[in-house]
């Protein structure tokens, strides 16, 4: 940073200065408003309550505790779903079935397993597609008609149809993430692989190079960049992929499952947490890829990769 | 000697939407070993159009065109030229060594073997300590250098330069022209360049092609008096100004600054 000398070492300056600041106020407000919903939302249920119970002397200050504090609210508070996220996973064993973190390890598994087919299909299609113009003509429009069926339809049939032929367990789940994430994969590495300019294709032409050696000298360098974006879009809606496959399924384990048992027995806080921690699992998967991009990057010369091609001056 | 370039009667026309365009009309032509030759011309007379011809970027409609004795698929599936593109069309993504090094990469040249010509031709264009050095930390002279030194690295006795100094100023022009000419010198190669600017046709050349667009065709072959050791300020003299003046009224004649 340019100007770090002239920065004050103050906690103040440095929160002025810095991202904290505006992030914690966008916090503060999304937990307000949070809380003001659930005591709005929550009201109805607890005026019934005091009404069996027979009790007319409540005061604003209790009934505003009470709400956020019913066992099956229509909108858990904050803390609600904080201590359910504490409990289900520092408090218990990572390996039992009521830990949150095993739920979400399997899910997670689904979707890194989707993610990996969905990358490798979505470049090896668009490798395809670059190459062979009958290949473009004719798998483009299924590729995007594909996007347009609504996943939660296809879901079960897709799990049906793999259990009648015998395929069970972690596959059929992380097929469902494949059927989402490869579409940008091959979308955005069709775009990649036809990014580079004419004259490097004429340079790589003079120099008599094969397709092959001009695919992995130039195209497969040029479309990278590409690569990443897609990977990061790709990769959250692998998550979602394999949430939605765990929907329809009666899943008895994973996020979906966690979800699906939650609105079963109105369990809202349970419902919000596993929420909550597939928030957090899509924001590191997508931190992650940012990560390997950055490495990536590094070693591809430092430098926004593609984004100089023509003279400095 | 058979020349290394020879187009008969070499015509190429581009069908478009408003209608076929003659990028280039029977255009006779024979360019010698060891020549510098220049191509000169309004943007559309087919100087470009001309030098893609020879290798293999584009074909020709009609006529004949030999390189190296050769069809031009021939010539360029035998590597035996090397071109410099308007851009330096480094790929950012390689060092400058890297960069040289890639024809030779295709060509399945041996590493101990690729980091001698590296070393050489990137020597030659006064690059050496730069090979670490990605694109994008050189500047734009440095760069078109550096493309310069890939064209040479296939060590082809013909280069083909589409106005490669196009984009770079005046005074980093005039140092590469010199480097230019002391490379050609040194090398013996025969050289193609395209251009658009007099004053460079007239001091690189052993032989200036005045062209003219619509259809793109030859006005005009200057073989210049100049000596081949050519100081910069040799463009003040009467004899290059002479030379000058004849490429400007070749200009004049083909309708070139027609409005």
């Amino acid at each position: 940073m340019k100007n770090s000398a002239e920065m004050k070492d103050g906690v103040f300056n440095r929160l002025y200065q810095g991202k904290a600041l505006p992030v914690l106020m966008i916090v503060s407000i999304i937990i307000v408003a949070w809380y003001g919903f659930a005591v709005w939302l929550n009201a109805p249920w607890q005026v019934g309550v005091y009404e069996r119970a027979e009790i007319s002397d409540w005061t604003a200050s209790q009934f505003v505790v009470d709400t956020l504090n019913q066992k099956r609210p229509v909108l858990p508070s904050a803390h609600q779903v904080f201590v359910e996220i504490w409990n289900t996973t520092v408090l218990k064993n990572p390996t039992s079935r009521r830990s949150l973190l095993y739920h979400a390890w399997i899910t997670l598994s689904a979707t890194g397993l989707g993610f990996a087919i969905g990358s490798i299909l979505g470049i090896l299609l668009a490798v395809g597609i670059t190459h062979s113009r009958a290949m473009d003509k004719s798998t483009m429009p299924w590729i995007v008609a594909s996007q347009t069926i609504p996943i939660l339809a296809i879901a079960p049939m897709i799990i049906v149809v793999l259990n009648a032929i015998g395929i069970s367990g972690v596959l059929p789940k992380a097929l469902i993430s494949t059927y989402l994430s490869f579409f940008p994969i091959a979308v955005g590495m069709v775009k990649g692989f036809r990014s580079p300019e004419q004259i490097q294709l004429d340079l790589m032409y003079t120099y008599g190079a094969s397709k092959t050696q001009t695919f992995w000298k130039l195209r497969w360098f040029a479309a990278l960049p590409y690569l990443f974006t897609s990977m990061k879009i790709a990769i959250a809606i692998s998550l979602v992929g394999a949430i939605v496959g765990e929907l329809p399924t009666g899943a008895v384990a994973g996020l979906g499952a966690r979800l699906l048992s939650g609105s079963y027995y109105g369990q809202t806080v349970q419902i919000w947490s596993a929420l909550f921690m597939a928030a957090a699992l899509a924001a590191t998967l997508v931190a992650l890829v940012s990560l390997v991009e950055r490495i990536v990057t590094r070693n591809l010369g430092a430098q926004i990769i593609g984004a100089q091609t023509k003279g400095a001056n | 000697m058979s020349p290394v370039i020879s187009a008969k009667k070499l015509s190429l026309t581009f069908k478009t939407n408003d209608g076929p365009v003659h990028a280039l009309s029977e255009v006779d032509l024979d360019i010698n070993k060891g020549e510098f030759i220049s191509f000169i011309g309004p943007s559309g007379c087919g100087k470009t159009t001309f030098l893609r011809v020879v290798a293999d970027l584009e074909q020709p409609t009609d006529g004949s065109i030999t390189v190296n004795g050769k069809s031009p698929a021939e010539a360029r599936q035998n590597r035996d030229y090397g071109y410099v593109f308007q851009a330096p069309a480094l790929l950012p993504w390689r060092t400058v060594q890297k960069n040289v090094a890639l024809p030779l990469e295709i060509i399945g040249m041996s590493k101990v073997e690729q980091e001698k010509r590296t070393k050489r031709t990137l020597a030659m264009v006064n690059l050496d300590g730069f090979e670490k050095k990605f694109p994008w930390q050189l500047s734009g002279g440095m760069q078109q250098r550096a493309s310069i030194a890939r064209a040479l690295a296939f060590d082809a006795d013909l280069l083909l330069m589409d106005e490669p100094f196009g984009a770079l100023d005046e005074i980093v022009r005039d140092h590469l022209n010199e480097q230019l000419l002391k490379l050609w010198s040194d090398t013996k190669k025969t050289i193609c360049f395209v251009t658009h600017s007099i004053p460079e046709a007239v001091y690189l050349s052993t032989k200036i092609v005045v062209m003219s667009p619509r259809p793109g065709r030859v006005i005009d072959v200057i073989k210049s008096t100049l000596p081949a050791k050519r100081p910069l300020d040799i463009r003040e003299t009467p004899e290059f100004l002479k030379i000058a003046h004849r490429v400007r009224e070749g200009l004049r004649t083909g309708n070139a600054y027609e409005e």
